[in-house]
């Protein structure tokens, strides 16, 4: 039989899907016995136990200046920023995006803009939003809504166009005008793209998030790891990662159940 | 005064003649089937009627009207394909189909019910009670098809366009499909224009079988001239046009 035509069964599946993780711990807790074998005090790969501990005291303990948990304190931060300037964002591309999808007149004065716009590497604008905007919670949201606005904008009056020209026709032989097709005919159909949308962008947006936390801020789930590396506090930044990572995953599966639950015509494609 | 006329149209994109010098006078309730080969303009025809494009010369009327600018709640339109909107339901399509003229796109009290028991009425002249609340891709195409005349028809158009709307259909179903037609036709008196590539089709459904084709050919540049109706054929009767002559005129028999 052929590769390609070989399909796993169900356990083996899950098995295979295990794996790559099972692997990865294995390999760090072999290297991990190894350094700590030579030098019990270690610091560059903890053992995993000691990451446990660390990972527990991060969660429940609290601080013993302030009185918080300092980890919750970072991830409400952080998610508000990110929920802001992904809210955001998604708000004005969708806006643009139907504008330029729809209005020939938007799109002749708008789409070359916003194609060299999305060409900005938006981490070089890092510095005259610091200077612009000052250090606090606007520098950071703005440099999230500049670093993913043009690229979902862009996407979405492109998926705006993808709508068959028949429908559009139709829509107006049965006397829709331009707002109501918008409203009724491109916006329901572009929602479920917004969504899928917002999921590929999420990945840009934590990394523009940590950056601008990392150069600047005093709460912060990028401020704590970029602050404990200067005391090579592998068991808390590992953590973190972890930590950050799980948000994002749960974050990008909410969308998708969302939008399967919310647009039970679109059979397939998500 | 015809109800549909055409008035020595052109059309041309760029040096491309697609059309040129088709007039035509169509009376209200007729079926005219418009058939010819591929890129011969018939389309290019349909989408003037639609006012989807404005001809480079000539004007088409509709009841004496102004020529329109744009697609408008006279002319009604069914595509070969993608005619329904896919995130409405099959009930919801048909209601559209009313309320879609209103200012906000929704219909509110006393007009929404009256809108929800005329697409009630569609839905069981359609046949489609029973998948009324599913979306359109669960239906298969003749279902889908005859969902986008419904929705075309709920709007009351002046004017029926039918774009190849059986030509993705398979040969049991566009038997089907015509059976429906005729029907609908015998119920509303429709003025209908159908595109289509199936000759014996055009001379089923039609009163009237318009046929599209070059009249002058330049072997150099074949971009040159457009296409004009060759023919019109009278399609009633089977397309015997005369066999019913002296029931009309009995004066002219042989004694």
């Amino acid at each position: 039989m052929r590769l390609i035509n070989r399909i796993p069964s169900k356990p083996t599946g899950i098995l295979l899907a295990a794996l790559p993780f099972i692997l990865v711990l294995l390999a760090y807790s072999i290297a991990s016995e190894i350094r700590l074998a030579a030098n019990p005090q270690d610091k560059l790969l903890p053992a995993i136990s000691t990451i446990w501990d660390t990972a527990t005291r991060l969660f429940t303990e609290q601080d013993r200046r302030s009185g918080d948990i300092l980890l919750w304190l970072d991830t409400w931060a952080s998610l508000w920023r990110l929920l802001l300037g992904v809210g955001i964002s998604a708000f004005i591309s969708l806006i643009f995006g139907m504008a330029i999808g729809l209005l020939p007149i938007a799109r002749a004065g708008l789409s070359s803009f916003v194609a060299v716009l999305s060409m900005v590497p938006p981490l070089a604008l890092l510095p005259i939003l610091f200077i612009v905007f000052g250090l606090g919670e606007v520098s950071k949201v703005v440099l999230i809504v500049i670093g993913i606005t043009p690229f979902m904008t862009r996407d979405l009056s492109q998926r705006v166009l993808d709508i068959p020209a028949e429908q559009l026709i139709k829509a107006q032989t049965i006397g829709a005008s331009s707002g109501v097709i918008a409203l009724r005919v491109a916006l329901p159909q572009i929602l479920p793209r917004l969504i899928s949308n917002v999921r590929l962008s999420l990945g840009s947006a934590w990394l523009f998030l940590i950056a601008a936390e990392a150069v600047a801020s005093d709460v912060g789930l990028g401020y704590r790891i970029f602050l404990v590396r200067r005391y090579l506090a592998m068991d808390v930044i590992l953590t973190y990662v972890v930590w950050i990572t799980l948000l994002a995953f749960m974050i990008d599966w909410a969308l998708k159940t969302l939008s399967r639950k919310s647009f039970p015509w679109m059979e397939a494609g998500l | 005064m015809s109800f549909v006329t055409v008035r020595d149209i052109w059309q041309s994109y760029g040096d491309r003649s697609i059309i040129e010098r088709v007039n035509l006078d169509v009376d209200e309730g007729e079926f005219v089937s418009i058939v010819g080969a591929s890129g011969c303009g018939k389309s290019t025809f349909l989408r003037l009627l639609l006012a989807q494009e404005r001809p480079t010369r000539g004007e088409i009327r509709i009841d004496g009207g102004a020529p329109a600018v744009e697609p408008n709640l006279e002319r009604g339109v069914v595509f070969q394909r993608y005619s329904v909107f896919p995130h409405l339901t099959v009930r919801e399509n048909l209601v559209a189909g009313i309320g879609f003229s209103t200012r906000s796109g929704y219909l509110f009290g006393n007009t929404r019910k009256q809108a929800l028991k005329a697409a009630d009425e569609m839905l069981s002249r359609i046949g489609l009670n029973h998948v009324a609340d599913q979306y359109p891709a669960s239906l298969s195409g003749g279902m889908q098809q005859r969902l986008a005349i419904g929705q075309a028809m709920a709007a009351k158009p002046r004017v029926l366009l039918l774009d190849e709307p059986f030509g993705a259909l398979d040969p049991g179903t566009r038997l089907q499909m015509h059976e429906f037609l005729l029907e609908l036709r015998d119920e509303t008196n429709m003025t209908v224009f159908m595109v289509t590539h199936d000759l014996d089709e055009g001379f089923k459904l039609g009163d009237r079988v318009l046929v599209f084709d070059k009249p002058r050919w330049d072997p150099h540049d074949p971009g040159a001239y457009g296409a004009t109706v060759t023919y019109d054929f009278d399609a009633r009767d089977g397309g015997m046009p005369f066999q019913n002559l002296l029931e009309k005129y009995p004066t002219l028999a042989a004694n």
